[in-house]
């Protein structure tokens, strides 16, 4: 199969690579997928006083649509508030990617990351995390 | 030194230009049928698909009768297979496979399962050895045929051939071998191994693709198979369709060269395998999959831990290699081979199969050591199970997700 031009600039140049602390109060977490499925995501978001998301991070095991997607969600991450960033949804990363149908699942898990980080964000401050609707997997 | 470089060849492999040329004279002016028995076209076709066979029969020992020309290893596996429950079916109904088998193995036998075969699907050891003690002990008097592979595809072991042959017998059972990654690599010899029935192809060594060998025993004892096509009754009756002439010559003329260069020719593939995995085996958290002592000199297949095996191939640009990663089908199941030896499914994603062929230089090598490591590297910075691991965590612990 052959990557879209997206995926391999994504892969080759991956952005916001790394990670931050994740006991810092600022700090949300999100770590989704398992190792026997093949991918494990790890997307990290730092929130300002503001709600605003001012870095994002991310680790990822898996294929390069994977990594691509995780990629372009800390891409996309950073500069929203974390309202906005909820509103991401996997079907905008797919099309951005050129994503084929069999690689949908990785964006999928990168939209688990980002909710998950968010949720993480939340409880950490004293916040009640939000539903996730499992629907898609 | 061209880029990429071919390191699948077990997958298929290059037409070595000598075969081309043998070839080239069949599809041009010698385009006869070879059943055509009254005009030269069809005589100088026969020659040629005559001496093909001796060529053919030459690199395995056996009689150039014993010589069934079909479309290729899969169309044999299913001859032989289908053919052999097919003829034999009053005298039992059980077949005794492996869990390791290629899919034209293990599917045909799930087909005859539903026409009321039996079939023992034998696991096998950590090494991807089998337990001929299980072989021995799943025997019945219902058994008709074992059908083990000889070389294996992803990982190249390469099975006690001579015991399991000498166990089948003993039970009054064929023995079939698809040996399609062994023949042409290492010597084969039905009389030695005690083979019955025997399945490779022309693409595997250098030949073309499209063409292949069943090798059908026709003394001690004499073998029949029934026809899963019928037609003209070409090749004894057991394998009707005009034959492919061109692809039969090349097969011919591939198994000679396989058979004069053979030895030389592993030699120096283990030695340029080995200094590959012995590279990167240096490599931290890298494992060689299989047995390493029982198998083809060729093949090399390891995981390294903490990257998954696709997205190590897109690193991996220059190089064309496989993995047992899930990603790489379209069933999202890692390799079923390697899950067969045990492997968690963590590992079996993380697999690479580097197979080197006639045509590898030691240049290419190096080039491959040092482009896997560097992948290899880059993909653990972005691993976040590497960091894991590099932290001291215990990954078994973590309760991950399911999706």
């Amino acid at each position: 199969m052959a990557y879209s031009e997206k995926v391999m600039e994504h892969y080759t140049n991956p952005r916001n690579v790394g990670t931050l602390d994740k006991n810092s109060k600022s700090v949300g977490t999100g770590l989704v997928g398992a190792p026997e499925c093949g991918d494990v995501m790890r997307l990290q978001i730092e929130v300002d006083e503001n709600n605003v998301i001012t870095d994002a991070k991310f680790k990822t095991f898996g294929c390069g649509s994977a990594i691509a997607s995780s990629s372009l969600a800390t891409e996309w991450l950073k500069g929203k508030t974390v309202d906005e960033a909820m509103t991401i949804d996997n079907m905008d990363i797919v099309e951005e990617l050129a994503l084929p149908p069999v690689k949908i699942h990785c964006s999928v898990l990168a939209e688990d990351a980002i909710k998950s980080a968010i949720n993480d964000y939340r409880v950490k401050n004293g916040m009640a995390p939000i539903e996730l609707a499992k629907s898609h997997h | 030194m061209e880029l990429p470089i071919y390191l699948d060849n077990n997958a298929t492999t290059p037409l070595d230009p000598r075969v081309l040329e043998v070839m080239l004279p069949y599809l041009t002016s010698k385009f006869g049928n070879a059943a055509s028995r009254n005009h030269a076209f069809g005589w100088v076709a026969e020659e040629g698909v005559d001496y093909a066979r001796e060529q053919a029969a030459k690199l395995i020992g056996c009689a150039d009768k014993e010589i069934i020309f079909t479309s290729g290893a899969t169309e044999a596996d299913n001859l032989g297979i289908k053919g052999v429950f097919e003829m034999y079916h009053e005298k039992g109904n059980h077949i005794i496979t492996a869990t390791t088998e290629h899919k034209a193995v293990l599917d045909t036998c799930k087909h005859l399962e539903k026409l009321g075969a039996r079939v023992t699907y034998l696991k096998v050891k950590e090494d991807g050895l089998i337990d001929l003690a299980e072989l021995e002990a799943a025997m019945t008097e219902q058994t008709i045929l074992v059908t083990i592979m000889y070389g294996n595809n992803e990982i190249g072991v390469v099975q006690p051939i001579k015991e399991i042959s000498a166990i089948a017998h003993k039970y009054g059972a064929l023995f079939m071998t698809d040996a399609t990654q062994a023949v042409g690599k290492i010597p084969v010899d039905v009389n030695a191994d005690g083979i019955d029935l025997m399945a490779f192809s022309a693409h595997k060594m250098y030949g073309p693709k499209g063409v292949g060998v069943l090798y059908v025993r026709r003394k001690n004892p004499r073998v029949k198979v029934t026809a899963q096509m019928d037609g003209g009754g070409h090749e004894r009756g057991m394998r009707s369709g005009t034959l492919n002439v061109p692809g039969i010559v090349g097969l011919g003329k591939a198994c000679e060269l396989c058979r004069l260069e053979m030895d030389e020719e592993a030699k120096r593939l283990s030695a340029l395998r080995n200094k590959l995995e012995s590279a990167l085996g240096e490599m931290e958290e890298s494992y060689v999959n299989g047995n390493t002592e029982h198998r083809l000199p060729h093949v090399s297949n390891i995981s390294f831990k903490y990257v998954e095996g696709e997205g190590l191939m897109m690193a991996m640009k220059d190089l064309a290699v496989s993995s047992g990663s899930a990603c790489t089908s379209a069933s999202l199941e890692p390799s079923y081979v390697l899950k067969s030896l045990g492997l968690s499914d963590d590992l079996a994603h993380s697999s690479i199969r580097f197979g080197l062929g006639r045509f590898t230089t030691e240049e290419e090598i190096d080039y491959a050591i040092e482009n896997t490591k560097k992948a290899v590297d880059h993909l653990r910075n972005l691993s976040p199970l590497w960091e894991m691991f590099k932290e001291g965590i215990d990954l078994s612990k973590i309760e991950w997700a399911e999706h």
